[in-house]
């Protein structure tokens, strides 16, 4: 590690687990209640879970972005971070904010759209903990090099602050507020995180391969151009039934059918890197985290996003176990391996251990990730069944849901290899390393 | 595969490209409100009754188990039509009576089966989400959900 201020990303990375954890034991109780229904539900009802559920995963996917931009950055600048302590405060007031949103959840604090339930001044809070963020890395770049990877970076946070500020945004008429409302869901996820998912992947592919940063940034340019120029107007997928007009089933099908090609990108371009490779870098368990990301992102949200977004097919499956389905692999494959990545790569530099547990890092991501695709083939499943007996058939809601209760066993059986694989991830990331040394420098 | 153009070439496609498309998209999101307010909504029977009424939906995080106009969870059923279906669209006083008598049934506690949460909503609470969901029962959502004779 060549810079002091790369270790801010370690608390960082620390509060990111601990959420991980939270969150995966939270979609647990909430596959348990799928099988037993009555399980909880006076203390702590399914909306509750859920929504503590969703929520964690997106803070501790943010404290990953937060802390891989502290780590990275200052390598791609050459300089130090503008200021340390704002980066302090900024880690405290999120974490506040984020705990304090999750007691409040418990107790029934909440407001009222899907993953932006946050109370008023949790969503304040996390605008200045963004601003705070956005002006110290500005900062940074501004006295450091330029490089294409911190310019896309910085480009995606950015664009992640701005989309943010439509959470505040709620018109009385729903049809307005789902309209925006997918300004920010959709436009972060197929939209600007692509761009510091692929940020740091070339950060990543760059330290681990030694390939020529010429080649790995112009690739970076094609693939996030990709990105948003099918992304932008791909919105449209979520504008087919909520009220907005009947040409968004042409151009979200067209457009959204093309959000495929920079997850296809992706993987063409890390395949072809390491193949590339001029070194043989020592740290295996963070390039298998990278390679596996290109491939579930590619089958989560590219294939599995593209099986149910044309306009005609989407009439059937629209808010089925189907879009759960895709929602689980394309959230796991792009965001969550991708922080996965880099902290498996960040995190021997700063706890100054050789590449440590590697070998139980990697078991888990094996555990992890056919516990993610299995659940992912339950998920499916009961979808099509539901899709079919309740869209096509015209059967009532519950008694389907009766019908598909074998695969609601088999998710949760798939949950429970998720959490050990989630667990034997943190332990290894903690754990004394088995040859433990002293700082790499 | 790393010649053809350059990496400033790939650059400035990029951002300019990313204008372009944002800006058809803004543009196209401007008249989507528009086709909203004036066209596939009712603006004229949005009253503070309706508003108030999607506020007791969010207060009590219905989405996190129901979906509305098929987004939210998917743990229990749609809403988007449940005033059709609770009859309110031929008598909305039935309708009214219908879903608080629902609401008020809850949990229903069998073994076995999915329990909705008591709210305790107020009365005006309840007259207010019948509103809400008589109001969103009319917006023209091109045909969705899918109907299927049974
Ligand atoms: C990593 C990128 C992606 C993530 C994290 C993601 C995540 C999600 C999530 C969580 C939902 C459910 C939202 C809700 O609660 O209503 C959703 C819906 C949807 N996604 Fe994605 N998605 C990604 C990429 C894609 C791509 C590339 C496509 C198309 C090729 C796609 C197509 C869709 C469609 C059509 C829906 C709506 C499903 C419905 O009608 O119920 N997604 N996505
Ligand atoms: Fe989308």
């Amino acid at each position: 590690m060549k810079y002091q201020t790369q270790k801010l990303a370690y608390p960082y990375f620390v509060a990111a687990m601990g959420l991980f954890v939270a969150q995966v034991l939270g979609g647990l109780i909430a596959g348990t209640i799928y099988v037993f229904p009555n399980f909880l539900s006076e203390i702590l009802p399914f909306n509750i879970i859920r929504m503590i559920h969703t929520n964690a995963l997106i803070v501790w996917l943010l404290m990953g972005f937060f802390g891989a931009t502290y780590y990275l950055l200052p390598e791609e600048a050459e300089t130090e971070i503008y200021s340390p302590k704002l980066a302090w405060i900024q880690f405290w007031l999120f974490l506040f904010a984020a705990a304090s949103a999750v007691v409040g959840y418990l107790f029934g604090v909440h407001e009222g759209r899907e993953f932006l339930e946050q109370p008023l001044w949790v969503k304040i809070a996390i605008v200045i903990v963004a601003l705070m963020f956005m002006f110290n890395i500005s900062m940074t770049l501004l006295k450091g090099k330029r490089t294409a990877i911190s310019i896309i970076l910085i480009t995606g946070l950015w664009g992640l602050t701005l989309f943010f500020l439509f959470a505040f945004y709620n018109p009385s008429n729903l049809s307005l507020d789902k309209m925006y409302w997918w300004y920010v869901i959709h436009l972060w996820v197929e939209g600007v995180w692509e761009l510091i998912l692929a940020a740091i992947l070339g950060f990543l592919l760059i330290k681990m391969t030694g390939v020529d940063r010429e080649i790995i940034e112009k690739w970076l340019y094609v693939i996030v151009g990709l990105a948003l120029f099918s992304g932008l107007l791909g919105t449209g997928h979520h504008y087919y039934w909520i009220g907005t007009p009947g040409y968004w089933q042409w151009l979200g099908s067209i457009f959204s059918a093309l959000e495929v090609f920079p997850f296809l990108a992706m993987v063409i371009f890390a395949f072809y890197i390491v193949r590339k490779s001029t070194r043989n870098h020592p740290n295996k368990a963070a390039l298998l985290w990278v390679l596996g990301c290109t491939v579930l992102s590619f089958f989560g949200a590219g294939v599995w996003g593209f099986m149910h977004t044309l306009a005609p097919i989407n009439f059937y499956t629209h808010g089925t176990q189907i879009t759960s389905s895709h929602g689980h692999l394309a959230f796991y494959g792009a965001y969550v391996m991708i922080n996965l990545a880099i902290i498996s790569y960040a995190m021997p530099h700063l706890r100054g251990m050789q590449p440590y547990n590697q070998n139980l890092n990697m078991w888990s991501f094996w555990i992890t990730s056919s516990g993610m695709v299995f659940m992912t083939f339950t998920l499916t499943a009961a979808g099509v069944l539901q899709t079919h007996l309740e869209r096509v058939l015209g059967m009532n809601y519950m008694d389907v849901q009766e019908q598909i209760a074998l695969f609601y066993w088999m998710r949760l059986g798939s949950g429970i290899v998720v959490v050990i694989g989630v667990l034997l991830f943190v332990y290894a990331t903690f754990a004394k390393g088995k040859e433990e040394q002293a700082e790499i420098r | 595969m790393s010649e053809g153009i350059t990496k400033t070439a790939a650059r400035n496609i990029f951002f300019g490209g990313t204008i372009f498309f944002f800006v058809i998209f803004v543009a196209l999101t401007v008249h989507s409100h528009l086709y909203i307010v004036n066209v596939s909504t009712d603006s004229s029977t949005l009253n503070d009754s309706v508003a108030r009424g999607k506020h007791v939906w969010e207060k009590n995080s219905c989405i996190n188990c129901h979906t509305i106009f098929g987004e939210g969870a998917y743990f229990a059923p749609e809403v988007g039509k449940v005033w059709i279906k609770f009859g309110g669209a031929d008598d909305p006083e039935m309708g009214k009576e219908v879903l608080k008598a629902w609401m008020e049934a809850m949990p229903t506690g069998i073994e076995g089966r999915r329990q909705m949460p008591a709210f305790n909503l107020t009365d005006q609470e309840h007259e207010d989400l019948a509103a809400f969901f008589e109001w969103i029962s009319r917006v023209d959502t091109q045909g969705w959900p899918p109907q299927p004779e049974e």
